[in-house]
């Protein structure tokens, strides 16, 4: 996907210069996730009972399940910001948790934009971190900007930004990190419904051609749905894998005919019967 | 105009009790009625008389007094700042010393100021270190408020893009203090001129403390007043040019990186 979002930027200072290509990102293709007899409780509250779930490399694994079912703990965990009281984790064949934090980037549902920095600089920030000049760093992440539908807006500051703007935003700060595995945390869940609609199709737009793993976590049949290669449906708390539902043609081009088909719609209905507990 | 109508109510309220106090002083029958003899309690005409004309003795006074404040308060502000952030930083310390922070503020300035004077002489030193003291609290205790009050889904983010303790601090934590420093410099510039007032009273050759202290004692009150006038303008100023670069710098709204 980054590589795809380089080819497809016309270069800051036009002229066919080469030097604004991101070595650094060539490398990301993504990594397996694997997640065995997963458990974990905060205190009396068991918040996930056992869960197994995989991800291949380049696989876009949906998640789904009603709020408070332990979603976001899942991530956590995967992530390494939290140790699992049992069952064992593996994100590119590493178990220790800071070898697993060191390969996820973690988008969480608001966008946490630093309200201080610019839209550059907040995209720059993972660059920053890494120790990056911040010319170097803003002339990266900027690079990225016209590709996002961000171009004009490098200097504004987050409150001047749309809804859908600051989350693209969010997701280019969160790509820029380099990272194989993204970990999306209900990242559209904020926005009203028609920007999320466009932000799914640009998601699938960006995925689509050139895969990258991820553990989309939304409460969003339809988004699971849309985005997936394949969806996991939780039960409510402690979670549980209820379903697994295989999708044949996902990230269609054209969203709103691939969510209004009858394939699509049957598969919608497994997943709420499955969601509210009804046999199928 | 919305500068003008902002500028009008206070200069109003001032005006008015000016007015009512040059009246009470002047007419031989309110201050006869209230029993005030014009050698204690001289009219607002006569501190302005006083003010300019002891001008130079006064600016000279006004002079030491604000190089007390202002090397008082930076020092407290420095002091204060590193160790909001080493309290912030351990949990341990945290619990161990908060108590002595809280302490250090019931410290009576007027009771500490003649031992200083005792310790350190009639110098600047003793000043700066009353200055510090009652600037100390405002500034630490919001500053580490302000550290602790970060929304905790940002340091898991910064966590997520590789941050270490130092860059979570440096690129999240202080940025987003930056509004409570700023509120506990308000306040402790305002109490820093009450510092050295006491401090100038325990011990000095100088300042408009030293000035108040000597005008009273030979019964100068215009020149008392003028003194008094000169210290709440100076409190007024520093605390106008604190608000002046809070706004210059915090330009956000904070609002979304603090916790509800």
């Amino acid at each position: 996907m980054l590589t795809r979002l380089r080819e497809g930027t016309p270069d800051a200072a036009g002229g066919g210069r080469s030097d604004s290509a991101d070595p650094e990102l060539e490398r990301i293709i993504g990594a397996a996730v694997r997640v065995t007899e997963l458990g974990h409780a905060f205190g009396e509250l068991r918040a996930i009972e056992s869960i197994d779930l995989e991800a291949e490399a380049g696989e876009v694994l949906g998640i789904v399940g009603p709020s408070g079912c332990g979603k976001t703990t899942l991530l956590e965990l995967v992530a390494g910001l939290r140790n699992p009281d049992r069952g064992a984790i593996s994100v590119d064949c590493r178990a220790d948790p800071d070898e697993r934090l060191s390969r996820c980037a973690y988008m969480p549902q608001r966008d946490l934009l630093l309200p201080w920095l610019s839209a550059l600089d907040n995209a720059a920030l993972a660059l920053r971190i890494g120790g990056i000049a911040r010319e170097a760093a803003r002339r990266r992440a900027g690079a990225h900007f016209e590709r996002l539908g961000l171009g004009g807006f490098e200097g504004a500051r987050p409150e001047e930004l749309s809804g859908g703007m600051r989350q693209r935003v969010a997701f280019l700060r969160t790509l820029m990190a380099g990272r194989p595995v993204l970990l999306l945390d209900e990242p559209f869940a904020s926005l009203d419904a028609i920007t999320r609609a466009e932000m799914q199709s640009w998601l699938a737009a960006l995925l689509g051609p050139d895969p990258h793993t991820a553990l989309l976590v939304t409460h969003d049949v339809e988004e699971a749905l849309y985005l997936s290669d394949r969806v996991l449906v939780l039960g409510p708390r402690p979670a549980t894998v209820v379903d697994r539902i295989e999708i044949e043609s996902p990230r269609a081009a054209d969203r709103a005919a691939a969510v209004t088909s009858p394939g699509f719609a049957a598969l919608k209905e497994r997943a709420l019967r499955s969601l509210s507990g009804a046999p199928r | 105009m919305i500068r003008a109508r902002h500028w009008l109510a206070p200069l109003a309220v001032i005006a008015v009790l000016i007015g009512a106090w040059e009246l009470a002083a002047r007419w031989d029958w309110i201050s006869g009625a209230l029993n005030i003899e014009d050698f204690l309690v001289p009219a607002p005409s006569d501190v302005a008389e006083s003010l300019w004309r002891d001008r130079s003795l006064l600016a000279e006074d006004a002079w030491v007094t604000a190089r007390e404040v202002l090397l008082g308060f930076l020092l407290a502000l420095a002091v204060g700042l590193l160790f909001a952030i080493v309290l912030h930083l351990s949990e341990t310390l945290r619990r161990a010393f908060y108590p002595l922070l809280v302490a250090s503020q019931t410290i009576p300035p007027v009771a500490i100021a003649p031992i200083l004077v005792v310790w350190f002489g009639f110098g600047i030193g003793p000043k700066l270190f009353l200055v510090a003291l009652v600037c100390f609290f405002p500034i630490t205790v919001n500053t580490l408020d302000g550290l602790r009050s970060v929304d905790p889904q940002l340091i898991t983010m910064m966590r997520t893009l590789g941050a270490g303790r130092a860059q979570i601090l440096g690129r999240v934590e202080l940025p987003s203090a930056l509004p409570f420093i700023f509120s506990g410099a308000r306040i402790a510039i305002a109490v820093a001129v009450i510092g050295a007032v006491f401090a100038e009273w325990a011990g000095a050759d100088s300042g408009l403390g030293h000035q108040i202290l000597i005008a009273s004692s030979q019964l100068l009150t215009a020149r008392m007043f003028a003194a008094i006038v000169l210290l709440s303008a100076m409190a007024i100023v520093l605390f106008a040019l604190v608000t002046i670069i809070e706004r210059r710098v915090v330009t956000w709204d904070n609002r979304g990186v603090t916790k509800a």
